[in-house]
């Protein structure tokens, strides 16, 4: 009983001596290997070429500034209590007279820690943020690690860069 | 004695020549696989990953040197010494190029000349067993051994039918001599065009000769590990590896000889002519006849690989079947139809041979009844 059509035919008559001498049937898969010698290779090569990941890769983290160059976050662990991995940790601080222009409102993180061991990119902190201060960046990983002392990645390492800000497609 | 210097310049030149090929052939290997499966191969070392073959014989030269306990020690070293010996010593009949003038003297550019050139060739490659088979069994390995006793069996076998289709060359031409039957190629006259049964036949075998795909069985990984070289590491390891590439930059300079006409190409009468007949132009026309061998030689290492990427292997009654079964018979009937030619003072009549076989076979797949191709269509409905 036939179910469905896909089913192939297999011929398991005995060969003729076209088919024994497997002449033909080799020039033909010769054929086929040649052509593909010469076609265009799909490589891509990674270090010096990366393929675009489309706009909602979660990759690198980024602590997101102003338009003025304030930093947003406002250390309220929101972030920290949404994370499953509870890759996040942070210290808070008040804002000193004369740290406007460095700090949006009047409570800061001094310290803001994440471990890239523990985070697993799932994004939530990015979604539990109420100031728009924490993103996963589309278009960069978060680098290999050599050694333990580089895992904890802090302030350092994932404040935005006013020189080259961090645009999300469909922004602006 | 100026002679013997010039003489030995060249048998330097060949035997780095050899192992030069070898070794960029183990660089062209994984390129050609790469293409073929659509990616571009090593390509990180050097420009295009030239400098591959050095870094991975660096790699070989500082693995571990491992001899296993319960093997032969001094016949395990033997090995790999072996086969490397009989693959570089196999190239030295073969005539590269025609000769060179230097004063009054007319040098062959070639190893050695000897009246019984190919039948070296034939007594060396048969050596080349020995490297595997000592190896294989000094490994005290029972993987080893019988991966060393499918090689052994296995290039016997395809030995008879490579004679045998030689043995129809050498009726053509009447000598032993490579360089002789390479000279009675003159021109665009090349046996391929006299002999293709045996031309199919001598390749076939010439790839069973040299353990490549489909008849690498000595090296079957999914049935026998590693083959004959399972315990072997470094560079002993590397020296099959390299024995296998010598020897098929061998057997392609011995085809392009035998059946492509060697260092004879279309209107090389005109070109030395055009070149002139003092020593100059005699050895800018040898240079070319040289580098013509070389593509020749070079293009059948590429179709060695074309094949080895292409074809899965043999199983192994199969491959004995095709050896004694098909290629031998076709080699006797080859000779036979060869013979009549010489007889008939035709020349290219084993054509008859070849053309009746694809008759035969065209008819047979016209005749074939359409409806046995379904076995799905005959099968009855439950």
């Amino acid at each position: 009983m036939q179910l469905t059509n896909r089913a192939k035919k297999i011929d398991k008559s005995e060969m003729t001596l076209a088919e024994r001498m497997y002449l033909p049937a080799i020039a033909g898969g010769m054929a086929i290997t040649l052509k593909h010698f010469f076609k265009k290779k799909p490589t891509i090569n990674y270090p010096e070429q990366k393929r675009y990941l489309g706009p909602v890769f979660r990759g690198h983290h980024i602590l997101k500034k102003d338009e003025e160059g304030r930093e947003r976050c406002t250390a309220c662990g929101l972030c920290a209590v949404a994370c499953p991995a509870e890759a996040i940790s942070m210290v808070a601080a008040e804002r000193k007279e004369g740290e406007e222009h460095k700090y949006r409102e009047e409570k800061y993180a001094a310290v803001y820690e994440i471990n890239m061991l523990r985070c697993i990119f799932c994004g939530f902190c990015e979604e539990a943020c109420p100031k728009q201060a924490i993103y996963l960046r589309h278009d960069e990983f978060v680098p290999v690690f050599m050694n333990r002392d580089e895992v904890i990645y802090g302030k350092d390492k994932l404040v935005e860069d006013m020189n080259h800000r961090y645009l999300r497609e469909g922004w602006k | 004695m100026e002679v013997f210097w010039i003489k030995a310049i060249i048998v330097l030149v060949i035997f780095g020549l050899s192992l030069v090929v070898a070794m960029y052939s183990t660089w062209a290997e994984r390129k050609v696989a790469g293409y073929m499966q659509d990616r571009p191969g090593p390509n990180r070392a050097g420009w295009g990953g030239l400098l591959q073959p050095l870094a991975d014989a660096g790699k070989m030269f500082f693995k571990e040197d491992f001899i296993p306990l319960q093997a032969n020690k001094w016949l395990f070293i033997a090995g790999p010494c072996l086969a490397m010996l009989t693959a570089l010593m196999s190239s030295s009949v073969v005539p590269f190029g025609d000769t060179i003038k230097i004063g009054e003297h007319e040098i062959q550019v070639q190893g050695i000349e000897v009246n019984i050139g190919i039948l070296w060739v034939f007594g060396v490659v048969s050596l080349g067993v020995y490297g595997v088979m000592v190896g294989g069994w000094a490994s005290n390995n029972k993987f080893s051994l019988l991966g060393a006793i499918r090689a052994a069996s296995q290039n016997i076998s395809y030995e008879l039918a490579m004679g045998l289709s030689l043995i129809a060359i050498i009726m053509l031409t009447g000598s032993l001599s490579v360089r002789d039957i390479v000279l009675s190629q003159h021109g665009a006259a090349w046996n391929l065009f006299y002999q293709p049964l045996g031309f199919i036949i001598f390749l076939v075998c010439a790839f069973a000769e040299c353990n490549r795909t489909p008849f690498d069985l000595p090296e079957c990984e999914a049935e026998l590990v590693g083959g004959y070289h399972t315990e072997y590491s470094s560079m002993k390891l590397g020296f099959y590896l390299f024995a296998e590439y010598i020897n098929m930059f061998v057997s392609s300079c011995v085809i392009s000889a035998l059946y492509f006409g060697g260092f004879n190409y279309p209107f090389m009468d005109k070109v030395a002519e055009a070149l002139g007949s003092d020593a100059t132009g005699h050895n800018i026309a040898t240079a070319i006849g040289f580098g013509v061998f070389f593509a020749k030689a070079l293009f059948f290492v590429f179709f060695f690989m074309w094949v080895r990427w292409t074809l899965p292997r043999f199983r192994y009654d199969q491959l004995m079947n095709l050896g004694w079964k098909n290629l031998i018979p076709l080699a006797i009937l080859n000779v036979i139809t060869t013979g009549i030619g010489i007889l008939l003072d035709i020349r290219w009549f084993s054509w008859v041979a070849m053309i009746a076989i694809v008759i035969i076979a065209v008819a047979q797949s016209a005749m074939k009844p359409k409806s046995a191709r379904g076995i799905l269509e005959a099968a009855p409905s439950r």
